[in-house]
């Protein structure tokens, strides 16, 4: 099964390492990892995706806890959430194609970002299904280039805390997660 | 006023209740070694970086303390890492200071520059780089703090060598270490219902005494417990001493080099209390087929462990103390009697008590020396054991009644430990009759801090068990590997000898009938003595669970030698 876990870290000089280097040597596999700055300032959030089996998701999610650059760990693998990846696809388009190229773009709410005189590079953000979609339809046409975030995760509705927040709110809060769309 | 990095270091080390400390100078770190001599610290000058890790080690061991441990740069720092995962293996609190090239020069490749918090991360609980003096006092505080709270572990401080030499305000409140993490909360009242209620209607009960009894201080409270259910007692070798070993319900060691009646009386009990400890492959054999019998309530402070190798139908996360006094209470003696006496059952037909009084036929084996160290000792003694044979045999044979009496290597199984690891013990309780029990093959490879013995005036004793060989692998070797014995024969030197080059006191010991004299001569000397006992060479350990074998399926000692010698 794939896990998702969002994992609240002080932003300091080699916490991504200590992170991925748990991970490691754990003997789990990253399917992907996403970091970036949040609201607060010093804290950054990651989103991990591992591919293990269900025995072994709350192990590591007890081991990311131990981090002492870690706040806090949430595993919303199988909390209502939203999940988002964004790509950036560059696909071959000439004369005849690039007008087909557009419209499919258009059927995947994609945006074009940028027109050449032979390729095209569109802009996807959505589920990971979503972003395989559009890519599995542009493969005719030429794909030269792909680059993607991979999955950034956030719980649905005030289930979750702030960045800020302490361990222990947030496994109270765990059964009160509400579905919103 | 302002102080420099350096003096900054040692007044938090001071603050932190530091006396002690084990080391090795260098470049990097010399501006601490400097201010060093203006703070009431005693410094013990190692031979050997990785010997100042196990001394810092086995000071935590024997006292509870926070031990430290510090080196220079690059070479300095490299060579503790050995210690360093022995440390984290087996949750001992330590912390290592290493100085670091400039902060300028990092990167750069400078002279006796290395990435040790690189290194060290996955075997530190955590680590710092320090690069400014002002973030000295912060991470040593905090360094403090993690390596003794929650389940304890080695934290390393690199600090570079201009963090040392610059100086800035000293605020030893504003550098309080932040909780970095909450206590775990106090264990779900379902959980605690839950294990209770397996606890009163189990017949077949066992409870495990882990490394988390000595860590989380809960000896007491577990006696208790024992007492008021009557449940009997398995030991994990770190376990050891977590209960006396003359209790009457401690049924000694389990797993591969354990009692034959506590291997078989797990896979027969229908309930498991495990108590600090971890499930380690050295314990459970198979898997598949470990303790199919039993319900499992698993109690440990590092919530990572529970379901990690087996899966626990009752799983708290806690500190034993407060999970133990909260059960005290709620529980009742149940009648066990049937249980208890096929335990006995199972213990009368055990072959490894039988070579403990072995009649003196002229040769020496190791059983007999661990035995006349136990009785000439009274059993007093803390114990310091490196890693193979001698150490099962010690495990086996020297019953130790106190807790922190037993200072051995488990969850790495570091040759070369117990000789570093005594002399810190020691250093650490002065009053405390301290012998190091080591093989040919581990004392050969830190021996070389005999000087440190010589040097800083340590008294402990020595035994070296020498049979020539480097036994446990033989061992192995003779079980599965049909007695090639690739590169297991030791070309030993002359111990005595070579302890006499060090100044040290020594005697080489051949019979059985010498060895108490020897071992008596060696506690009134003031002063180490090394004894060199010559055992037999081919000597086995048993019995054995072979490693990933079922845990009831133990090869046992071929031909039991049965008591019969009054002077034994």
């Amino acid at each position: 099964m794939q896990a998702t876990f969002v994992v609240h870290v002080e932003d300091r000089p080699g916490v991504l390492n200590r992170v991925s280097s748990l991970v490691r040597r754990r003997g789990y596999n990253i399917e992907s990892l996403t970091v970036g700055r949040t609201e607060t300032p010093g804290l950054s959030r990651m989103t991990i995706v591992v591919d293990t089996d269900e025995s072994a998701v709350a192990r590591l999610h007890a081991n990311l806890d131990k981090l002492v650059n870690v706040r806090r760990v949430e595993d919303v693998t199988s909390a209502a959430s939203v999940v988002r990846d964004l790509a950036m696809i560059k696909v071959t388009a000439t004369a005849e194609t690039r007008s087909q190229i557009m419209q499919l773009a258009d059927v995947f709410r994609a945006r074009v970002v940028d027109v050449a005189p032979d390729s095209l590079v569109i802009e996807i953000t959505g589920t990971e299904d979503k972003v395989d979609g559009l890519l599995e339809m542009l493969r005719p046409y030429g794909v030269l280039e792909m680059a993607r975030t991979g999955r950034v995760a956030m719980v649905r509705g005030a289930g979750s805390r702030t960045t800020n927040g302490d361990a222990r709110d947030v496994e109270a809060s765990g059964e009160a997660i509400a579905y919103s769309v | 006023m302002k102080r420099t990095g350096a003096a900054i270091l040692w007044e938090c080390l001071v603050r932190e209740g530091v006396t002690d400390i084990f080391g090795y100078p260098g470049g990097a770190i010399l501006p601490a070694y400097d201010a060093m001599l203006d703070f009431p610290i005693r410094h013990i000058l190692v031979r050997h970086e990785q010997g100042a890790t196990h001394m810092a080690d086995g000071y935590a061991r024997a006292t509870g303390k926070v031990g430290v441990a510090i080196a220079t740069s690059g070479p300095g720092a490299t060579n503790m890492v050995t210690g360093i995962a022995t440390a984290m293996m087996d949750s001992s609190p330590i912390v290592c200071i290493t100085g670091q090239v400039g902060s300028r020069l990092i990167g750069s490749d400078a002279f006796q520059e290395t990435d040790i918090t690189g290194i060290t991360l996955p075997i530190t609980k955590h680590n710092y780089l320090v690069t400014r003096a002002d973030d000295v006092a912060p991470a040593v505080r905090e360094a403090f703090h993690i390596a003794r709270s929650g389940r304890p572990g080695p934290v390393l401080v690199d600090i570079t060598k201009d963090a040392q030499q610059t100086s800035c305000e000293f605020d030893w409140e504003a550098a309080a270490p932040r909780p970095h993490r909450p206590e775990p909360p106090p264990p779900g009242k379902a959980a605690t219902v839950n294990a209770l209620e397996l606890i009163r209607s189990a017949r077949k009960p066992l409870i495990f005494a882990g490394h988390g009894i000595l860590l989380g201080d809960a000896s007491e409270e577990l006696r208790a417990f024992v007492d008021r259910t009557g449940i009997p007692v398995a030991m994990t070798l770190l376990g050891i001493g977590a209960l006396p070993a003359s209790h009457p319900l401690n049924l000694g060691m389990m797993g591969m080099h354990g009692e034959a009646w506590v291997n078989t009386a797990i896979q027969e009990a229908d309930l498991l209390i495990a108590l600090g400890m971890r499930f380690d492959d050295r314990v459970t054999g198979n898997l598949k087929t470990y303790a199919r019998n039993a319900k499992k309530i698993h109690v440990d402070i590092d919530a990572a462990e529970i379901n990690k190798n087996v899966v626990a139908d009752v799983g708290i996360v806690g500190d034993l103390q407060t999970v133990l006094r909260a059960w005290l209470p709620e529980l009742r003696r149940t009648d066990l009697s049937d249980w208890l006496a096929r335990i006995n059952e199972l213990k009368g037909d055990s072959a490894v008590r039988d070579i403990q009084n072995l009649p003196d036929n002229g040769r020496l084996y190791a059983a007999h020396v661990i035995h006349d160290l136990w009785r000439t000792t009274g059993g007093e003694a803390i114990v310091v054991t490196d890693v193979g044979q001698h150490q099962m045999w010690e495990a086996q044979y020297y019953h130790h009644d106190r807790p922190r009496s037993l200072i051995t290597s488990g969850g790495l199984g570091t040759m070369g430990f117990a000789l570093p690891a005594a002399i810190g013990a020691k250093v650490g309780r002065p009053d405390a009759e301290v012998w190091v029990v080591v093989g040919d093959g581990g004392f050969q490879m830190t021996m070389a801090e005999l000087a440190t013995i010589a040097q800083e005036q340590i008294d402990i004793n020595i035994a070296i068990i020498n049979n020539g060989y480097l036994g446990m692998v033989r061992q192995w070797q003779e079980f599965f590997y049909e007695r090639r014995y690739a590169a297991t024969p030791l070309l030993n030197p002359d111990f005595a000898k070579l302890a006499g080059a060090f100044g040290i006191r020594a005697e080489t010991i051949r019979t059985r009938a010498a060895v108490v004299p020897a071992a008596k001569a060696a506690r009134k000397y003031r002063g180490t003595v090394l004894l060199d006992f010559r055992v037999e060479q081919e000597d086995t350990v048993y019995p054995m669970v072979p490693a990933g074998a079922d845990l009831h399926n133990m090869i046992r000692r071929p031909n039991p030698i049965v008591e019969t010698a009054e002077s034994a």
